[in-house]
């Protein structure tokens, strides 16, 4: 699933209007996920901190967690959606090939993580972050 | 101001007989930040009805953002200027105002090529492709009380008069503007309001209009001053 990238995982990049709601999703993926040093990064809030989305602060972070296998954004709604699907049609400052996933932030990021951090192909990062729609909770 | 403007000789500076060239474009651009910047308190009176009160800040930040930029050097075709201004507004907006108003101007501008000079009929197509593209980003139709619901009335109005009259795409997207206060919210933070949406115009639809009137202005100057 993974040769062609030398064992390379693919990265998470948590996209929040908040820095802390980014983060603290990504530590608790990761703990989660039993990995501490899984590839998963927030990318919530400007640069100085306030609320909103960053295209800065999303490519940044998304360069971080790029280990040549490819990269999985989640967002959580609004701007933070808009701008990574603008960065994808768009642009060029995102690592080849990253992805888009059609999932919830939170419960999303833990399926993403788990796979990535096994060492899961894009593919099968983006199933598992996207299976989190089909748990019911009521 | 700069530049002069060389109505139909072929070194133009700005808009002519056969079209506009970059620094018309630069123009129109100069001139939606000046009149985002003016309005800015009016933006964000009407999104602190609806919205989170944002509207005037981030797009007063983000065309400013496209001035400097532009004062640096202007790009040397109508389509580098827009797809510029738009890369500029994606990385320093901060709201969904910025991928969509990147999104329409990036899109607008790669559908304009290469070209040095163009003319108001190509410009109608481009601006009709990158309002296209700006539904598809957010997923709105006409009606839903978006940007939408300026942009689009603008650019038939544009294209109706064969590329030729500005001054009817920026009345377009005033009554469209103004109509959008009868309608109820489907898309964005205003959606969630429901009902209590309706008697508050809404916010992107405003600063179309301004954007579309600032195109106008643009066109004007180079009627004007040849």
């Amino acid at each position: 699933m993974a040769d062609a990238n030398d064992g390379a995982r693919v990265g998470i990049v948590l996209v929040s209007h908040s820095k802390q709601v980014a983060d603290a999703v990504a530590s608790m993926a990761a703990a989660l996920a039993g990995v501490p040093d899984a590839p998963v990064t927030g990318a919530g809030g400007l640069p100085d901190g306030g609320l909103g989305t960053s295209e800065e602060v999303i490519t940044e972070a998304a360069r971080r967690v790029d280990a040549g296998a490819g990269v999985a954004l989640l967002a959580d709604l609004g701007s933070a959606v808009l701008t990574v699907k603008t960065l994808l049609a768009e642009g060029d400052e995102l690592p080849d090939p990253a992805r888009l996933l059609d999932a919830p932030l939170v419960e999303g990021a833990i399926g993403a993580v788990v796979t990535a951090a096994g060492g899961g192909d894009l593919a099968a990062v983006a199933a598992a972050a996207e299976e989190a729609y089909t748990y019911r909770k009521v | 101001m700069s530049g002069k403007v060389t109505n139909g000789a072929g070194e133009g500076t700005g808009g002519s007989a056969e079209g506009w060239d970059a620094a018309f474009f630069a123009r129109w651009m100069r001139a939606a930040a000046d009149a985002v910047d003016r309005e800015a308190d009016r933006l964000t009176e009407l999104d602190s009805a609806i919205g989170d009160a944002d509207h005037g800040g981030n797009m007063r930040r983000g065309f400013e953002a496209v001035r400097s930029e532009l004062d640096e050097g202007v790009p040397a075709t109508p389509g580098s200027v827009l797809m510029t201004a738009g890369r500029k507004l994606v990385s320093t907006v901060g709201g969904a105002s910025g991928p969509l108003y990147g999104t329409l101007l990036r899109r607008t501008g790669k559908t304009l090529g290469d070209a040095e000079v163009v003319t108001g009929e190509e410009l109608a197509g481009a601006l009709s492709a990158g309002i296209d593209a700006v539904a598809q980003l957010g997923g709105a139709a006409a009606g839903d009380k978006t940007m939408l619901d300026a942009l689009r009335p603008a650019a038939d109005a544009l294209a109706d008069s064969g590329g030729k009259d500005l001054r009817a795409a920026r009345t377009a997207a005033e009554k469209g503007a103004e109509e959008t206060t009868g309608l109820q919210a489907r898309k964005g933070r205003a959606s969630y309001l429901g009902e209590r949406s309706i008697g508050h115009q809404d916010p992107g639809a405003a600063s179309a209009a301004l954007l579309m009137a600032a195109l106008a202005e643009a066109g004007g100057e180079a009627e004007g001053s040849a």
